[in-house]
């Protein structure tokens, strides 16, 4: 067992395990009634996948110097999904894809005519 | 065939069912806003197959395209989020 094997090994266990997160993505976007549920689905798991595919890649290349641009790599998508999710939580807010029934709490809808009522 | 190749062939089936899910939901999204999140989840998938094949050639010549994959797709996203939105304002 020298360290190159072992380094294989965390680094395949990393690409399968992050290979399962897009599926988990997939089957949650297939599966949850409506959009807003989707969301949980379409981004979470696509940030942790792509960190344990990058940790897969670095680990793999064996040189150090890539690390810091994998890592900017993960702080972008770290840093852009939430920001589009938000963005098309909040367009499907204010059209027709919100589902009543489905909410147990929704605190944005005096937000919402709060600023309906100054704009107006 | 070694544990190497066994694991990416792994991967790449389960990125490709990961793949047939989510153009399953771009296929029949009802709304438009549905596409734009299943078109995100394809886009990371691809990013994830660029990774499994950097991995399995040893090399690391594919992470740029990796960063821009990603940045392309926010932007995408965030665009039609806001073109959704405007018509209701």
């Amino acid at each position: 067992m020298n360290w190159q094997t072992v380094v294989d090994v965390v680094a395949l266990v990393c690409l399968v395990v992050g290979s399962f997160m897009s599926l988990a993505a997939a089957v949650g976007l297939v599966r949850f009634p409506d959009l807003l549920s989707r969301m949980h689905a379409g981004t979470k798991p696509q940030v942790f996948g792509l960190l344990l595919l990058l940790t897969a890649v670095a680990l793999e290349s064996g040189e150090p110097r890539m690390v810091p641009l994998l890592v900017l790599a993960w702080i972008f998508q770290l840093l852009t999904v939430p920001v589009s999710a938000h963005m098309v939580g909040r367009a499907a807010y204010r059209s027709k894809h919100l589902h009543e029934e489905n909410l147990v709490a929704d605190e944005l809808r005096d937000v919402v005519a709060r600023a309906g009522d100054e704009s107006g | 065939m070694t544990v190497f190749d066994v694991a990416v062939w792994v991967c790449g089936v389960i990125l490709a069912l990961a793949a047939a899910g989510t153009l399953y939901r771009l296929a029949k999204g009802p709304s438009l806003l549905d596409r734009v999140i299943a078109t995100d989840v394809l886009l990371a998938i691809v990013g994830a197959a660029l990774a499994v094949e950097m991995v399995y050639h040893h090399h690391t010549d594919n992470i740029v395209l990796l960063v821009i994959v990603s940045l392309v797709g926010f932007l995408g996203s965030v665009t039609v989020a806001r073109n959704v939105g405007l018509d209701r304002s």
